[in-house]
C-alpha cells in the first residue's frame, strides 16, 4: 500500500483567515476555537460547504466533531472565530437562532418523541394550529400535510398514525430526516451518525433520501460520522479533524478509503510519538 | 422498505391505493387502541366491580349511594387529573395533597383579614399556583428531582397548615350560593370533577401544551431539540397540578363543612396518582391520559364505596384496596410491553406457556 501523500498542500492552512468568504459557500467557518476549562477541544477550525455539497467530517473521539456540531447548530458559541451564512456573518445564540438561518440538525439520538405519532413528530413545536390564542391543534391539516411531504420525498412508512416507537431504524432516521428539512428554507443539514446501528438495506435508504435531499432539494449536508465507509457512500467532500484541527480536506473521488485509513493512522502514530517525546 | 428507489421497476401505487392503505391501517389502530387501550380495560372492570355490588346490595345503586359515590369519585378524579399533567412528564407532585389542605384554611385566613369570600377564593388559588410554581422553579432550574422537591414542600405546607391553624378544626368561610357552588350542593363537586376532565382531556389531547407536555416526558432531549420550551412546559404542569389541588380543597371544604387541619393530603394525593396509573398514565413518564385518570378515579369510588356498602372491615378494606392497586400496576406494566412489543412481559409469558400448555395437554 502506498504511503499517502502528506504534503502540505493538502492541509488546510491555518493562516488564511484573511480570506474574504466565498460567496457562493453556503456555509463558512473561520478560526472556531472552543475550550471546556483547560482542554482545548477545537483549535481553530476552518471549513466551508457549497449548495448542495455533501461534507463528510471524520476524526476520533474527542476530535472535536461535536462540539463543531454543537457550535454550527447555536447550542454553544465559540470562543473565538466566525460564522458565514450565504456569506454573511452570523452569531447563533441558539438552536432556534441557527434554525432562522436555515441550519437544521439531526442528533445521534434521532430527537424523534417514541409516543408520538409520525405527523407530530414531524410538526413538533411547528404544529398546524386553529384557534388563535388557545393554539388547538389542527391535527388533519399536519395529517395530510405529513403524507404529502412524505410522499413527495419518497420516505415509505405504513401509515403516518404510528407511534414512532412502532417504526425500524431505518424508517425512524429517515422521519428524522424528513422532519429537518420540511421547511423550504432550509439550506444546511447537520446530520450526526446518520447511519450508525442501521443495516445494509436500511442505510441504503437514508443514503439515497440524503442524496435525493441535496440534488434536488439543494440542501447541503455536514455528515459527522468515524465509519469512513459511510462517509464515502454518503460524501462529496471529506475533512478530518485531528486535536481541534481540520487536518485533511479532500474530494471523496480524489481519495479512496486506503488512503484515508492510512492518513488516520499514521497522524495517531504521530499524536502517540509526539506524546511520548 | 422505508423509501422507494429511483430505479423501482414495478410503477408506483396509486395514490388511492396508498389512502386506502393508510386508513386500513388507522382503522386497526383504533382498534387495536380500543382492545388494548388501559383505558377500556380499567373501564370494563369498573362495570364489573358496579354490577357486582348492584346485585351484592341493592343499596349501591340506590339513589342516595349514586349521591356518596359522587362524593367519593370527585377528588380522586380532579387529583388524577391534576398528577396526569405532572405524571405524563415522567415527574411527581406530591405536595398538591397538602395544598389542597392548605387552600381552605387561606380562604378563611383571607376572609377574617376582611376580604371578600370570593376575592379570598380567587386570592387563595393563586397562591396555590405559586407553590406549584416555587415546586416548577426548584425542580427545573436547580435540578432537584420532583420527588424531592415537592416532598419537601408538602411537609413545609403540613407545618405552615399546623402553625396557622394551632391545629385546631374550623369552618370553611362563606356560605349560601358560593358555598353551593362550590362543592357544598350534593352535586356540585362531580360536576367540577367531571368538567375538569373534559377541559384537561381537551388541553391535553388537542393544544399545543398538551402535546408538548406528551413530548417531553416521552423525550425531553428530542424535544429541546426541536425548540419545545421544556423548562416553561414542565413549570406550567406543576402550576396547573397545584392550581386543581387547591381548587379540591376548597370544594371539599365546602362539601364536608368544616376544616380539619390534620387531614391526610399525602393519601389524598396518592389516591390521584392510583387513579391516574391505572387509567394507564405512565409513572415514566411520555404517555397520558385524562380519560383513563377520569375513568381510574371512578374505578377506585366505586370499590371504596362498594366496599362500605357490602360492609367489609374497614381495615380489610384498604388490604384489598392496596392489592387491588398492585394488580391493576402489574396488569398495566405487563399488558404494555406486550403492547409496545418490546417482548412480552414474563408475567404475559407465563400466562402464555400456561395457556399452550393447555392447549397441547387437552
Amino acid at each position: 500500500m502506498n504511503r499517502p501523500d502528506l504534503s502540505k498542500a493538502d492541509q488546510v492552512s491555518m493562516d488564511d483567515k484573511t480570506d474574504p468568504p466565498a460567496a457562493e459557500d453556503v456555509l463558512r467557518v473561520e478560526g472556531i476555537t472552543k475550550a471546556f476549562g483547560p482542554i482545548k477541544v477545537l483549535r481553530g477550525v476552518d471549513l466551508h460547504l457549497a449548495p448542495g455539497e455533501v461534507l463528510g467530517v471524520v476524526g476520533s473521539n474527542g476530535a472535536g466533531k461535536s462540539t463543531l456540531v454543537k457550535i454550527i447548530t447555536g447550542y454553544q458559541p465559540p470562543d473565538q472565530g466566525q460564522l458565514y451564512v450565504e456569506g454573511e456573518p452570523v452569531d447563533l445564540h441558539s438552536v432556534q437562532d441557527a434554525r432562522s438561518h436555515g441550519i437544521e440538525t439531526v442528533f445521534q439520538d434521532l430527537a424523534l418523541v417514541d409516543e408520538l405519532s409520525v405527523y407530530h413528530n414531524l410538526f413538533l413545536n411547528r404544529e398546524v394550529t386553529s384557534g388563535g390564542r388557545f393554539r388547538f391543534l389542527n391535527n388533519r391539516r399536519m395529517r395530510a400535510d405529513a403524507m404529502r411531504y412524505l410522499e413527495e420525498i419518497q420516505v415509505d412508512i405504513p401509515s403516518v398514525d404510528l407511534p414512532v416507537e412502532k417504526l425500524s431504524g431505518g424508517q425512524r432516521q429517515a422521519i428524522a430526516v424528513a422532519r429537518a428539512t420540511r421547511r423550504e428554507d432550509v439550506k444546511i443539514l447537520l446530520l450526526d451518525e446518520p447511519l450508525a446501528a442501521m443495516g445494509a438495506k436500511e442505510a441504503k435508504l437514508i443514503i439515497d433520501l440524503v442524496k435525493s435531499l441535496a440534488r434536488n432539494r439543494g440542501v447541503s449536508m455536514l455528515v459527522i460520522d468515524h465509519n469512513y465507509t459511510h462517509i464515502f457512500e454518503l460524501c462529496d467532500r471529506v475533512n478530518v479533524v485531528e486535536q481541534g484541527r481540520i487536518t485533511l480536506d479532500k474530494r471523496t473521488a480524489d481519495t479512496s478509503l486506503a488512503e484515508l485509513t492510512e492518513f488516520m493512522v499514521s497522524s495517531y502514530r504521530q499524536q502517540v510519538e509526539g506524546a511520548s517525546a | 422498505m422505508v423509501v422507494s428507489e429511483s430505479t423501482h421497476v414495478a410503477p408506483p401505487p396509486a395514490p388511492e391505493a396508498k389512502e386506502a392503505r393508510a386508513t386500513a391501517v388507522k382503522r386497526r389502530l383504533w382498534l387495536r387502541r380500543l382492545l388494548q387501550g388501559q383505558e377500556l380495560v380499567i373501564a370494563v372492570i369498573g362495570v364489573a366491580l358496579a354490577i357486582f355490588f348492584s346485585i351484592y346490595s341493592s343499596a349501591f345503586s340506590s339513589q342516595s349511594n349514586v349521591a356518596t359515590l359522587s362524593t367519593y369519585v370527585a377528588p380522586i378524579m380532579i387529583f388524577g387529573i391534576a398528577e396526569v399533567f405532572v405524571l405524563t412528564l415522567g415527574e411527581i407532585d406530591l405536595s398538591v395533597g397538602e395544598v389542597y389542605v392548605l387552600s381552605p384554611f387561606l380562604v378563611v385566613y383571607l376572609h377574617d383579614a376582611g376580604l371578600g369570600v370570593l376575592g379570598g377564593i380567587v386570592i387563595s388559588l393563586v397562591a396555590c399556583a405559586a407553590i406549584g410554581l416555587i415546586n416548577g422553579l426548584i425542580t427545573v432550574l436547580l435540578n432537584v428531582p420532583s420527588f424531592i422537591t415537592t416532598l419537601g414542600t408538602v411537609f413545609a405546607l403540613q407545618g405552615i397548615v399546623l402553625l396557622s391553624s394551632n391545629g385546631i378544626q374550623i369552618n370553611p368561610a362563606g356560605s349560601g350560593t358560593i358555598a353551593k357552588i362550590l362543592g357544598g350542593s350534593t352535586y356540585s363537586p362531580i360536576i367540577w370533577a367531571l368538567a375538569i376532565a373534559v377541559v384537561g382531556h381537551i388541553v391535553f389531547r388537542r393544544t399545543t401544551f398538551g402535546l408538548h407536555v406528551t413530548a417531553v416526558g416521552g423525550n425531553q432531549t428530542a424535544s429541546g431539540e426541536a425548540g419545545v420550551r421544556v423548562g416553561a412546559v414542565k413549570i406550567w404542569c406543576f402550576v396547573l397540578c397545584s392550581l386543581l389541588g387547591g381548587l379540591i380543597g376548597i370544594l371539599d371544604g365546602y362539601r364536608i363543612g368544616s376544616l380539619n387541619p390534620g387531614t391526610d393530603g399525602l393519601t389524598m394525593m396518592f389516591y390521584g396518582v392510583a387513579a391516574a396509573v391505572i387509567g394507564g398514565t405512565a409513572l415514566t413518564g411520555g404517555r397520558g391520559t385524562m380519560i383513563g385518570a377520569g375513568i381510574g378515579a371512578i374505578v377506585l369510588g366505586v370499590l371504596e364505596d362498594g366496599f362500605n356498602i357490602i360492609g367489609i372491615n374497614a381495615f380489610a378494606y384498604q388490604l384489598v384496596l392496596g392489592l387491588a392497586i398492585l394488580g391493576a400496576m402489574i396488569l398495566n406494566i405487563q399488558l404494555e410491553r406486550t403492547r409496545s412489543g418490546r417482548g412480552s412481559g414474563s408475567l404475559a409469558r407465563l400466562i402464555t406457556r400456561l395457556g399452550g400448555r393447555r392447549a397441547t395437554s387437552s
